[in-house]
């Protein structure tokens, strides 16, 4: 490799143990990269995959019982390998700068937020208090953030997340280093803030900056990097120019990875590979049309002009839910989608009569439903099921998986153990678990296979609508796909309807029939898939698909296939 | 697409796997030693003959106050009797004022926390207000009131330290069952139309008396030193029984001439309070460990 001089950033053979050093658990094995001044690489890759390791070891925060080795890192010439503490202390924030993944957990919250930002300047000896304190309101202007004097003064947990995020990277940018890295930086964020953020790194970028952006999410790094480097099991798989990498990939497992993204374009097909291919294909590519509907079927839930009022710490009754109408009818997907606070969770809580509307009734099966009293409902419980973001918090902590599904079948129906035994199993293979699953506990299972232990319960009582609250938020993308393509079969096997709420709008879009978009609480547009999507009506639609990070050229990649 | 799968295979198996065995690993020295000196305080319980070959009643007048020495470990005390047979003879009583005492108090709590929680805002209210009376009173004053108005003696005795230390495991245990009836996992029963007696009595109480084990085994010494206080006070067992609060109580005339009088019985309560936290302690990483598999 002849060594070019333009180079910020030349790393070979890195390689990051953690462990005894006898029986090192290797995280990343020997990688190499680089980076020019002005220049933006993505490392992306799914959890585990040691993209994270690698960002963090670039800094020197590796972890106390890690072994870095490497052929070369080197920093505008400077050798990092073997470097002391100190020596990182006194280059973190001036010459590299790390924005972290949860802006929540990585701000003091007993400290103002203008004061964590002038802690890089202090520490490095930077200008006068006065000096500083103008200087911090700067950086906050600078990255966007309005009314920057009352913001400096104000604590994190005072600030929204996008806030948050963006007193960060100001942080970070305080003495504008030469290389800014960012580990996930747009995750937790709805999507217009995250547009917000984006452009907030782009314009680092501008100025002649190197960054390395770390990521899961391959739309944000379409947007943003030059250059995309994928990682999987520790090592860089494939590497190259964006367009080239995401466009035209030439690892397998590269190729999975964009397969696995939910967006119009893969409506109505699998995202994951393999499984069991065909068994669900709905009526072509858009698949706009909602399934056969029983003429004059009545909807299985329909609910009319619900209000649902919160009162907040500060005593002021907050409207969550305003006047939301909704219908859902046998066999269909009705989408919510929605960013944070837009009352998504609070509309579904309100159809599973977990919540009381304040105005308003929910019907189900044309009788009433939020107007019974709890007692009266519990027989028709049964009838809506409910998948949770995180199923974890949702099963019993002292049972086995076998335990939690048994839990949810109807007692007088499966009156015998060996009967209960054979529907748990038989529910455990419509999700794609067996009978190893059964006495395991839920701590000791994936994330998807959780997902899909939640599945099976809900599938237990034999349901006409199962509630999704965000069920594949937390997962990794081909998981998520796995997960996508589970309801999909299971709707098409079983005609069971889904409530999906998601804030992922590839997802909904991926699988909903019609579409319903929430925004404080109220619904600014609703109809089918396609029509939003590709019509919509409200500006707010129009903002939300605008600041949609694409994946265009892998899309455009499908349609060739096509 | 093989590769995807071959991430999804390898996942979290490791970190359980390894976790695993450093738990089988780690039964540290202190607990190896409470064990036993659990095993030997139940064997002294039990059967006090076994550990010791003098009576913890017979008086040898012309051997009073005589120093720990390899005929009496212990010493003697003012009639000549040995400490040591009087410690051993002591633990019976002790340990049950201890664990009785444990049992009355959870007993209590247990009613007054779950009705607590359950029982909806006006029970709720109520059994609060009367816990923050109860806690306005200092513990011992509360148990010395119990003493004084049914007279002193074993039975009276567990009954006051266990109600004395009920108001403090009643307000955890109705926090713990507040916290269980708000969690996912009772909603998630809710939703599948389970019956309210049934999710209480399968989730919510199961769950909220987990803590409760290991509290109990921190309790069981606790109570032993209120009940020593109370026998401290001549309000517990009658000398010239053995009982170690108020072989305690005895030596405290002698405290300057004759120390071994007081310092082997408050040995005893102290080492036995630690064993049994140190226990405590590991059930509860060993329960909670089991849990995470």
């Amino acid at each position: 490799m002849s060594t070019n001089d333009e180079r910020l950033l030349d790393v070979a053979g890195l390689r990051v143990g953690f462990g005894e050093r006898t029986a090192a658990h290797e995280v990343v094995r020997g990688i190499s990269f680089s980076l020019q001044a002005g220049e933006c690489l993505a490392i992306v890759g799914e959890s585990g995959s040691g993209k994270s390791v690698t960002a963090r070891t670039l800094v020197g925060l590796a972890g106390a019982r890690s072994h870095v080795a490497a052929e070369r890192i080197e920093l505008d010439g400077q050798s990092l390998l073997g470097l002391r503490d100190r020596e990182w202390r006194a280059l973190r924030g001036v010459r590299v700068g790390f924005v972290l993944q949860d802006a929540l957990v990585s701000l003091d919250p007993l400290r103002r937020v203008g004061s964590e930002i002038a802690e890089p300047l202090r520490l490095h000896g930077w200008g006068d208090r006065a000096a500083r304190r103008e200087k911090v309101v700067e950086l906050l202007r600078e990255v966007g953030v309005p009314e920057p004097e009352v913001r400096a003064r104000q604590l994190p947990h005072e600030l929204s997340g996008g806030l948050r995020q963006r007193a960060l990277i100001a942080s970070a940018i305080a003495l504008d280093p030469q290389l800014l890295i960012a580990d996930e930086p747009t995750t937790a964020l709805d999507v217009t803030v995250q547009a917000q953020i984006l452009g907030l790194l782009e314009a680092t970028k501008q100025r002649g900056r190197g960054l390395i952006v770390i990521s899961h999410d391959l739309a944000v790094v379409a947007r943003l990097a030059d250059r995309v480097a994928v990682m999987n099991a520790g090592e860089i798989v494939e590497q190259g120019p964006t367009a080239q990498v995401l466009g035209d990939p030439q690892h397998a497992y590269t190729r999975a990875l964009l397969d696995a993204v939910p967006s119009a374009h893969s409506k109505g097909t699998r995202l994951a590979p393999g499984g069991a291919a065909g068994a669900y294909v709905r009526d072509g590519a858009q698949g706009a049309e909602a399934p056969a509907r029983i003429a004059g079927a009545p909807p299985i839930v329909r609910a009319e002009g619900l209000v649902k009022r919160y009162r907040g710490p500060d005593g002021v009754a907050r409207t969550v839910v305003d006047d939301v109408s909704l219908e859902i009818f046998a066999g269909e997907t009705l989408g919510v989608v929605g960013e944070s606070g837009s009352g998504k969770t609070t509309t579904a809580r309100l159809v599973l009569a977990l919540a009381d509307p304040d105005a308003g009734e929910v019907r189900l099966d044309g009788e009433p439903w939020s107007a019974l009293r709890e007692r009266d409902r519990r027989l028709r419980r049964r009838r809506i099921a409910v998948v949770y973001q995180d199923p974890l918090s949702s099963f019993d902590p002292r049972w086995s998986v076998g335990r939690i599904v048994e839990d949810a079948l109807d007692a007088g129906e499966h009156a015998s153990a060996a009967a209960r035994r054979a529907r748990v199993l038989e529910l455990l293979g419509h999700v794609g678990l067996d009978e190893g699953q059964l006495d395991r506990r839920p701590l000791q299972l994936s994330g998807g296979q959780r997902q899909r232990v939640a599945i099976a319960r809900a599938l237990a009582s034999r349901p006409e609508l199962i509630v999704c609250d965000e069920p594949v938020s937390a997962l990794d993308v081909s998981i998520q796909a796995q997960v996508l393509d589970l309801l999909a079969d299971l709707q098409a096997e079983l005609g069971v309807a889904y409530l999906f709420i998601s804030h992922d709008l590839g997802v909904i879009h991926h699988v909903s029939d019609r579409v319903l978009v929430m925004k404080d609480g109220r619904v600014v547009e609703s109809g089918s898939a396609a029509d939003v999507f590709e019509r919509p009506q409200s500006d707010y639609t129009r903002q939300l698909l605008a600041a949609l990070p694409t994946l265009d050229r892998a899309d455009e990649r499908k349609a060739v296939a096509a | 697409m093989s590769a995807i799968d071959q991430t999804l295979a390898r996942g979290p198996l490791l970190p359980v796997a390894s976790t695993r065995r450093r738990r089988a690993r780690s039964v540290r020295p202190t607990v190896a030693l409470s064990a036993l000196f659990a095993a030997f305080v139940a064997l002294a319980a039990l059967a006090p003959g076994l550990v010791t070959s003098q009576g913890p009643l017979t008086v040898h007048l012309s051997e009073g106050f005589q120093a720990p020495s390899l005929h009496h470990l212990f010493g003697t005390d003012q009639s000549g009797r040995d400490v040591y047979a009087r410690v051993v003879y002591g633990t019976r009583e002790s340990v049950l004022i201890g664990l009785g005492a444990t049992a009355v108090g959870l007993g209590v709590a247990a009613l007054l926390g779950v009705v607590a929680g359950l029982g909806g805002r006006v029970a709720d209210g109520a059994i609060n207000r009367l816990l923050e009376v109860l806690f306005a009173f200092p513990g011992l004053l509360l148990a010395l009131l119990f003493v004084a108005i049914f007279g002193p003696g074993p039975g009276t005795e567990i009954v006051a330290v266990g109600l004395a230390n009920a108001p403090g495991y009643a307000r955890m245990i109705r926090g713990q069952v507040l916290a269980v009836k708000g969690s996912g996992y009772v909603e998630a029963s809710r939703v599948l139309g389970h019956s309210r007696a049934r999710t209480i009595r399968r989730t919510i109480l199961p769950n909220a008396a987990r803590p409760l084990v290991v509290l109990a085994t921190l309790g069981v010494g606790q109570a032993i030193v209120w009940a020593s206080a109370l026998s401290f006070l001549g309000l517990g067992v009658k000398p010239p029984a053995p009982e170690w609060g108020a072989m305690l109580d005895a030596g405290r005339d002698y405290l300057q001439t004759a120390w071994w009088l007081t310092v082997f019985p408050g040995l005893a309560i102290v080492a036995f309070t630690l064993a049994s936290t140190s226990l405590g302690r590991f059930f509860q990483q060993r329960l909670e460990g089991k849990l995470e598999r």
